[in-house]
């Protein structure tokens, strides 16, 4: 069976990506997951892999252009059992490049109502009306010009074209500005499609702690663990427990993940961060989601990172523990549903059996939508970290 | 090993722990954290650095003693004695 490989979106506000490299020549067998190119994106240069297993039949692109996302980069020639898996993985094909002076000006004077009456499916109208698009200002390409699913998603991120500067090919382009954007578009489109809501809960990190220092003591400096190493993993856990913070919020309806796969905010020195994801998380004994932890900082902060890790994250976690501050309220990459900030661990009062006493505190927050759970389940949630990470030899 | 080639060890270790941090502008007497934003991340990745490539295993309790070049090289002076 013949498919295309298209160029997937690797993060919610990316439009395009320029073609660095292929790895993969025609002739070439791939399997799933396997690197056949390298792409250059605001987020640095990703590796990407393929979503499906077959043989390379053509490189469609060539190195140095730019693709949009959902244009095809290669066809493959796969075994027809991986359709299925490849479709759901595969991003819908976008049939036209996004113009974003049009949609800028689109939903900045929404024009009038056309003057026929303009069909759209129903799936695009619940899609508009969950990012707050007049319809009138998509150009539809469904038949008989009718608004679909792909064209609301096409005009989707209309912050992101009013707030990146006007590109063109020949201007050299500064990649902190270029992440800079990135990140506004992703945050601003969180902030106007997701109803955050938010909680917090001190916690007394003096036995995860203790046990740590227990562990780091034993071991050579290449096996010691990092206390934000234990926070991922009771996310990872407590997400796989208490249903409705583990998935995506796509089509105006929550979809569950199967794996946890932990997006880890990581901040880059040259400004900016990115959220690329430990996959499966929750099945990974501690040292190995260490060893994986420090790897993806360091390939996030030298920008080798794996299409599938930025894909993939479910649920995102940042900590901003070597800073100081006492707690993070953080803003939730959409389509994930769910984010859990950790403070510094700072020495504060803390009562314990009627008296006070200093201890290690952890202020963990919980930004949840509010489409998907509610405050008593958040709470549910955020307690099940806290009674894990009070339980760190179970980690 | 003396005290210049040491540094010239440490200051490689520790490009290979931050690639992103340019060794040229590299302020021996201030802290790592301070001019180049490290973290605990890049502190365990240095100490682990140091254990493969000096064989000297620097125990968690001392990290704060890695924190700048200077303290560096007067930790691993004291450390070999």
């Amino acid at each position: 069976m013949r498919s295309e490989f298209r160029l997937p979106a690797l993060g919610a506000d990316m439009e395009h990506a320029v073609l660095v490299e292929w790895r993969v020549r025609p002739g070439d067998r791939v399997a799933r997951g396997d690197v056949v190119a390298a792409v250059e994106t605001d987020k640095g240069v990703i590796d990407l892999e393929c979503f499906e297993t077959g043989e390379v039949c053509e490189l469609v692109a060539s190195p140095g252009t730019r693709v949009d996302v959902g244009g095809v980069l290669a066809l493959l020639e796969v075994e027809a059992s991986a359709g299925p898996i490849a479709a759901a993985r595969a991003p819908a094909p976008s049939s036209r490049p996004v113009e974003p002076s049009a949609i800028a000006s689109a939903t900045a004077a929404p024009p009038r109502a056309a003057a026929g009456r303009v069909r759209v499916s129903p799936a695009a109208r619940a899609r508009a009306h969950d990012l707050g698009i007049a319809l009138e200002g998509i150009a539809g390409t469904g038949a008989g010009g009718a608004i679909e699913l792909a064209d609301v998603e096409a005009a989707a991120p209309p912050a992101a074209a009013a707030t990146a500067p006007a590109e063109s090919p020949a201007a050299p382009r500064d990649p902190v500005a270029a992440m800079r954007a990135a990140i506004a578009s992703a945050m601003a489109r969180s902030k106007r499609e997701i109803p955050h809501y938010y909680l917090t809960l001190a916690m007394n990190l003096d036995p995860a702690l203790a046990w740590l220092e227990r562990h780091n003591a034993s071991v050579e400096p290449a096996g010691r663990l990092l206390y934000p190493a234990l926070v991922l993993k009771a996310v990872a856990l407590a997400a796989s427990e208490v249903p409705g913070f583990n998935g995506h919020f796509r089509e105006g309806r929550f979809e569950p993940a199967a794996a946890v796969h932990v997006g880890v905010a990581i901040a880059l020195r040259g400004g900016g961060l990115i959220a690329p994801a430990i996959l499966d998380a929750a099945g990974k004994p501690l040292d190995v989601l260490m060893s994986e932890f420090r790897d993806l900082v360091s390939r996030a902060r030298t920008a080798r990172l794996r299409s599938s890790e930025l894909t993939s994250p479910t649920i995102t976690v940042t900590s901003l523990g070597d800073v100081g501050v006492e707690a993070v309220l953080p803003v939730i990459h959409p389509p994930q549903v769910a984010m859990v900030g950790a403070g510094s661990v700072l020495q504060r009062p803390w009562v314990a059996d009627g008296a006070i006493v200093a201890r290690p505190v952890m202020t963990l927050a919980l930004a949840a939508d509010h489409r998907v759970s509610d405050g008593r389940s958040g709470a549910q949630f955020l307690d099940r970290i806290r009674q894990k990470l009070g339980a760190p030899e179970a980690l | 090993m003396n005290r210049e080639e040491l540094k010239a060890v440490l200051v490689e270790l520790l490009t290979g722990v931050a690639p992103d941090v340019d060794p040229a502008a590299l302020l021996p007497g201030v802290d790592f954290r301070d001019q180049f934003d490290f973290d605990s991340m890049d502190t365990l990745n240095f100490a682990i650095a140091m254990h493969q490539s000096l064989g000297v295993n620097v125990p968690e309790t001392d990290y704060a003693k890695l924190a700048s070049l200077d303290k560096c090289v007067a930790y691993l002076e004291l450390r070999q004695g």
